[in-house]
């Protein structure tokens, strides 16, 4: 553990902080849909407009705020191999 | 250890906590001042020895004894909807958090700047370690900053839990394949402890949760850390 001293001297400006906004389709507990959504979204997102069409991060920044690491691995897998139940 | 402190509500570490003990005890005082009146009536109703046994109706008795009551309930939902609307309220999270529940110990996943996942197992006590709590404590700690609204996203992955901390007055069921949002302000540094809220299984008892709250600081250089 470094001293006191030293820690506060070490004071830098934290990378933003942000994550996924309140959703006005989403105001309840539930948050599935949301986490679901984003992550439709981004992948139509990018398939219509390119792959490095910089706005499209907005909803991948969603669905990785929200879903979990798991779900996403099953969703990238389904869709590498076609059988993703959403549309894309 | 079973001490009197475990007669009351723990201290809040949070302004929503805080507003829950204040409506628990206004709410206790209402009920000690019925129970009070109820049992006096009660009494003097056993006691007295004058019957009136051509009394048939009261008019006006009964309407007070109807309109009272409903006064009386009013002063009890109306702070109990505030707060349990003001409780469902997201405050633009500067952060989020997830917990996933498993049998039977906790896992935490960050992703907002970096991506970080641990599990949290108990603890388990030894002899006589003074220093910590039995079933309480574990091996990682969730570590988040004070002073700032977090929103936590509680999820399971096999059966129901349920994921809790009394000082924060969060519990939120963890269901698999759900992702249900809760969101809280930390307003002191600490160690804040929970257990799983939904009997899970044979070592449902046996999946604390600890949070550790410190400054923005020292909890960038902890998820830093933890990202190397």
């Amino acid at each position: 553990m470094p001293s006191l001293a030293v820690m506060a001297s070490k004071k830098e400006v934290p990378q933003e902080l942000s994550t996924a906004p309140f959703d006005p389709r989403f105001p309840n507990q539930n948050q599935t849909r949301y986490c679901w959504q984003s992550y439709v979204d981004y992948h139509r997102c990018r398939k219509l407009k390119g792959e490095d069409y910089a706005p499209c991060d907005y909803f991948r920044k969603c669905y990785e705020s929200l879903c979990p690491f798991a779900w996403v691995e099953k969703w990238d897998t389904q869709r590498e191999e076609n059988r993703f139940p959403g549309k894309i | 250890m079973t001490t009197w402190s475990c007669m009351n509500l723990q201290d809040s570490a949070s302004p929503i906590m805080e507003q829950l003990i204040f409506f628990h005890d206004h709410t206790m005082m209402i009920i000690t001042m019925i129970l009070a009146m109820v049992l006096y009536f009660m009494a003097s109703t056993i006691i007295n020895e004058l019957v009136d046994r051509y009394m048939l109706e009261g008019q006006t008795m009964e309407l007070m004894w109807t309109i009272v009551p409903a006064v009386i309930l009013l002063f009890i939902t109306t702070p109990s909807l505030r707060l349990l609307y003001l409780m469902d309220e997201i405050h633009n999270p500067i952060m989020t958090i997830k917990t996933i529940g498993h049998q039977w110990y906790w896992s935490y996943e960050y992703s907002d700047f970096v991506n970080v996942e641990f599990d949290s197992y108990m603890t388990p006590y030894e002899g006589d370690n003074k220093s910590m709590f039995r079933l309480l404590e574990t091996d990682n700690h969730v570590t988040l900053p004070m002073h700032s609204f977090i929103r936590i996203i509680v999820t399971a992955a096999d059966v129901l839990h349920s994921w809790t901390i009394p000082s924060l007055g969060i519990k939120a069921d963890a269901t698999p394949g759900r992702l249900n949002q809760s969101s809280f302000m930390i307003n002191r540094p600490g160690l804040l402890y929970g257990q799983c809220s939904e009997i899970c299984g044979a070592n449902h008892s046996f999946m604390p949760i600890v949070i550790e709250s410190v400054s923005t600081e020292n909890f960038i250089e902890w998820i830093k850390k933890l990202s190397e």
